[in-house]
């Protein structure tokens, strides 16, 4: 197993440059790839980019936005959510197949994979390592109160949850409602209050108080 | 297959643990790592679905212990082997030694920006009608295959309902296997918490899965 085989690799380095065993298999499959061809590092580089500024949870944000502030493109979420999402500019990778839970006074969405990783990337960018390890993984389904009570989340205990697991190729995002406090603020104020949390159901939409 | 992916409701894995104000990469070796993948999916060589199987085939006490980018890493490097692209002796020695498999596509820099926005949609065009309707009460399947699938163990042999028909999507049972894309109906199927972890459950929970038609019977 190549598990196994990978001690050697500090030998080619450095003393003052240590190499994890991770940052050595990665420099040598990186390097292997290069050299036949079949990658280019600048494309990694524009990936890297993409992700790091361009794709991020500030899109989710304007989507949740706009969806407060405008009914007609709220309707339009609710029917076909990739297409009202696309309307924004969001599109592609792990967005293909958009879907919009609203949170409700009554009902409070969770999203989770407990299979893999799956997370909307075109509106959220790249999941935290949270929502890939096994501890979020495992309990979002059977003791989402326990969950959200470690990100500081304490819901009535009369609150309906329900937690989407993501399958399949559909992918979630939560619509928070929109806090009392904010009549008046504009749509790019408002979306200064939607967390990334709050579009995965681990938290709220921050209160008007915050910007204030 | 019944492998350490297949999580919900699993105990005794710790506590959540957020990170406040949490980097995108934790050190420039995960950059790399996500740009390989992507790059190496652009071959066109495997689909998704593979490529999730190669990840829940690692030996469990590895997925267990390893980051997400060391689990997709290590699936990677299985996945270049078996397709012809790099030998073991390659990884191992960190440079190129040999010919190798020819991809479908190479991609370049100034095509990422397209891909990323372009995506993969796995909906086909629907064949047939749906067997299943919005309201129907359904059972899931129990089974218990050494190949890969999307109903997870918690979710089998419980009774739920058909919240939403959600389209026509590649198999992903008989995808991951090369058995071809057969794409089926997919469904939201929502369960009581009770009916899927009993006694003590929470009752104000309801959970949901996204299920292939074949998963589903009536009831």
């Amino acid at each position: 197993m190549s598990e196994h085989h990978h001690g050697h690799d500090h030998d080619h380095h450095h003393h003052d440059n240590h190499f994890t065993d991770m940052e050595a298999r990665v420099k040598a499959l990186e390097t292997v790839l290069t050299e036949k061809g079949l990658i280019d590092p600048a494309a990694i580089d524009a990936i890297v980019e993409t992700y790091e500024t361009k794709i991020g949870p500030r899109n989710g944000a304007r989507v949740v936005a706009k969806a407060w502030v405008d009914p007609d493109f709220a309707e339009w979420l609710k029917r076909d959510a990739t297409e009202a999402i696309a309307s924004l500019g969001y599109t592609g990778r792990q967005g293909e197949h958009m879907r919009a839970v609203f949170n409700t006074a009554e009902t409070h969405n969770l999203v989770v994979c407990t299979l893999c990783s799956c997370y909307p990337w075109s509106v959220l960018g790249l999941p935290p390592v949270w929502y890939k390890a096994p501890p979020y993984r495992s309990r979002a389904v059977i003791d989402p109160r326990g969950v959200l009570q470690e990100f500081g989340l304490i819901l009535p205990e009369t609150t309906r949850i329900r937690v989407w697991d993501s399958t399949a190729e559909l992918r979630y995002l939560v619509i928070p409602e929109r806090p009392a406090d904010t009549d008046g603020f504009s749509e790019e104020e408002l979306a200064g209050l939607v967390t990334r949390d709050a579009m995965i159901g681990t938290g709220l939409a921050l209160s008007g108080e915050t910007l204030r | 297959m019944n492998g350490p992916h297949d999580l919900g409701g699993a105990h005794g894995l710790g506590p959540v643990a957020p990170e406040k104000d949490e980097p995108y990469f934790h050190g420039e070796w995960e950059k790399r790592a996500l740009g390989v993948t992507l790059s190496c999916g652009a071959f066109g060589a495997w689909t998704i679905d593979e490529s999730r199987h190669a990840r829940e085939s690692l030996p469990p006490a590895t997925y267990l212990s390893a980051s997400y980018y060391e689990i997709w890493t290590r699936a990677l490097e299985t996945l270049l082997k078996r397709h012809g692209f790099v030998s073991q002796a390659e990884l191992d020695g960190g440079h190129r030694l040999e010919p190798c498999a020819s991809p479908k596509r190479v991609l370049k820099a100034d095509m990422v920006a397209g891909v990323l926005a372009k995506g993969a949609p796995c909906d086909r065009p629907a064949e047939g009608l749906p067997r299943f309707a919005a309201g129907d009460p359904v059972k899931t399947k129990n089974f218990n295959p050494e190949t890969h699938t999307r109903l997870p163990r918690y979710a089998r042999a419980k009774l739920g309902r058909v919240e939403a028909v959600q389209g026509f999507f590649v198999f992903p049972d008989d995808n991951a296997h090369g058995r071809g894309e057969n794409p089926q109906w997919v469904y939201t199927v929502v369960f009581d918490g009770p009916e899927i972890w009993g006694e003590g459950a929470d009752p104000t929970l309801t959970v949901s899965i996204d299920a292939w038609e074949s998963y589903l019977e009536h009831v």
